[in-house]
């Protein structure tokens, strides 16, 4: 899973005085940048490239965490004990990509408790795809084959992300998720191919739904896209958000003929002087409203993350009063 | 929100992929004493048969060398290229040695 709201954070202005030593610092770093180096967790970096790395992996972070929710919902009613255990293996998977990230985003010197607590007040964003509900076992594959596939998109450039620890999290987690997509596609073409007619109603309206905030996970177009042009200039971002929603439109459309399935799009066209499909244009009112907080389940993913975390605190304390009074009793011996 | 002096301690995870080679960094994660970092790691890091083994060590014991100092404390090796046996030129004969 991906987080789109790395474009959407507020702005911040970079420090225009700096001192001499200070320029000399950041001299060098960009030269590091410019021959391709990476940047590892105790070198030298400007504020600005710090500060806007702990942003992008720490949403990247919540985004896995809060793409649980959603799945969850279906581990019950899953309709065979094959494709639960798929389930459950994939929603394991995501909570251990939001490890990863937390751990990557830690060595930037923020604290895990700094971080949940920015998701937990508001103040961070996570992916706004996990605030729509998942109404039926078709929402599930579709959210396989549609968002992690536009997930998988967004995230392999990020493997050569300028900043190792999250390059290295990142190909590690983009090893993991391509089983995502595939088990996603799989459930549908089960349904697609041997289901009834209801069933095959049933993936059809699920792709109805999620189709366009797919298209909108790759975020705003690129003339609007906040972060963008530094973003790109310090190897965070390597490919821009318009190409590489087209990029998935192109590789979806095609996968949608052999599933047996049409995306909600009257204006999807193949042009053949661009070598790419044509698609119609996507609510960006709708993305801004479900960002700003007032999409179908914004309210009920936070609450629950929030449930979670505070109904946890007497096993995180006890475990920490087990271990120093652990520590106690070798010291006394 | 607890404080952070409440935050379980973090611990640097090491994973012998299979017998015969070494243990590999491979991350971190947070857990309350060796044994549940041990349990942890096999869940955050092995999922798939990644290991044969795993070593956690709390990240506050590992000393490391200062970046700043990289130069310094790399280079002095760079000319010293009589330590790899390509700087010998040996008879044909005999140069598979």
């Amino acid at each position: 899973m991906y987080t789109q709201a790395m474009d959407t954070g507020p702005k911040e202005e970079r420090k225009a005085v700096r001192s001499a030593a200070e320029a000399e610092l950041e001299a060098r770093f960009e030269s590091h940048i410019d021959e391709g180096d990476f940047i590892e967790a105790k070198d030298w970096m400007p504020e600005h490239y710090r500060k806007t790395l702990v942003r992008q992996i720490s949403q990247h972070a919540h985004s896995e965490i809060v793409g649980m929710l959603p799945e969850g919902n279906w581990v019950t009613r899953a309709p065979t004990l094959k494709r639960k255990a798929i389930l459950l293996a994939k929603i394991q998977d995501e909570g251990g990509h939001g490890l990863y990230l937390y751990a990557a985003a830690e060595t930037l010197g923020t604290s895990r408790d700094q971080m949940i607590d920015a998701l937990h007040s508001g103040r961070a964003k996570y992916s706004s795809i996990f605030n729509y509900p998942t109404l039926s076992w078709a929402d599930i594959g579709v959210i396989g084959w549609l968002v992690d596939g536009a997930a998988i998109m967004n995230q392999v450039p990020l493997t050569r992300c300028s900043y190792a620890p999250y390059a290295r999290a990142m190909v590690r987690i983009c090893r993991e998720e391509s089983f995502h997509q595939r088990q996603g596609f799989d459930a549908l073409n089960v349904m697609m191919r041997e289901g009834t007619a209801a069933q095959k109603a049933m993936v059809q309206d699920a792709v109805d739904r999620w189709w366009w905030p797919s298209l909108m996970m790759f975020g705003p177009p690129d003339g609007e896209s906040t972060h963008g042009a530094q973003s790109a200039r310090w190897g965070i971002k390597r490919i821009s958000n318009d190409d590489l929603r087209q990029k998935f439109v192109d590789a979806t459309t095609d996968q949608a003929k052999v599933l047996g399935v049409t995306p909600p799009d009257p204006l999807l066209k193949w042009n053949d002087d661009r070598g790419h499909y044509d698609f119609g244009p996507i609510d960006w009112a709708e993305f801004w409203r479900v960002v700003g907080g007032h999409g179908p389940c914004n309210r009920e993913r936070l609450d629950a993350r929030i449930k979670a975390w505070d109904d946890g605190a007497w096993v995180r304390d006890a475990a920490m009063a087990y271990a120093r009074k652990q520590t106690m009793k070798k010291e006394a011996a | 929100m607890s404080d952070a002096k409440q935050e379980w301690p973090l611990w640097e995870v090491f994973v012998r992929p299979k017998a015969g080679l070494d243990h590999k960094h491979c991350g971190s994660l947070h857990a309350s004493d060796a044994k549940m970092a041990i349990q942890m790691a096999r869940e955050v890091y092995t999922r798939r048969q990644e290991g044969t083994s795993v070593w956690v060590v709390r990240s506050s014991d590992i000393t490391a060398s200062d970046p700043a100092d990289k130069d310094m404390y790399f280079d002095p090796m760079e000319d010293k290229v009589y330590r790899h046996p390509t700087f010998y030129e040996l008879p044909d004969s005999v140069n598979h040695m």
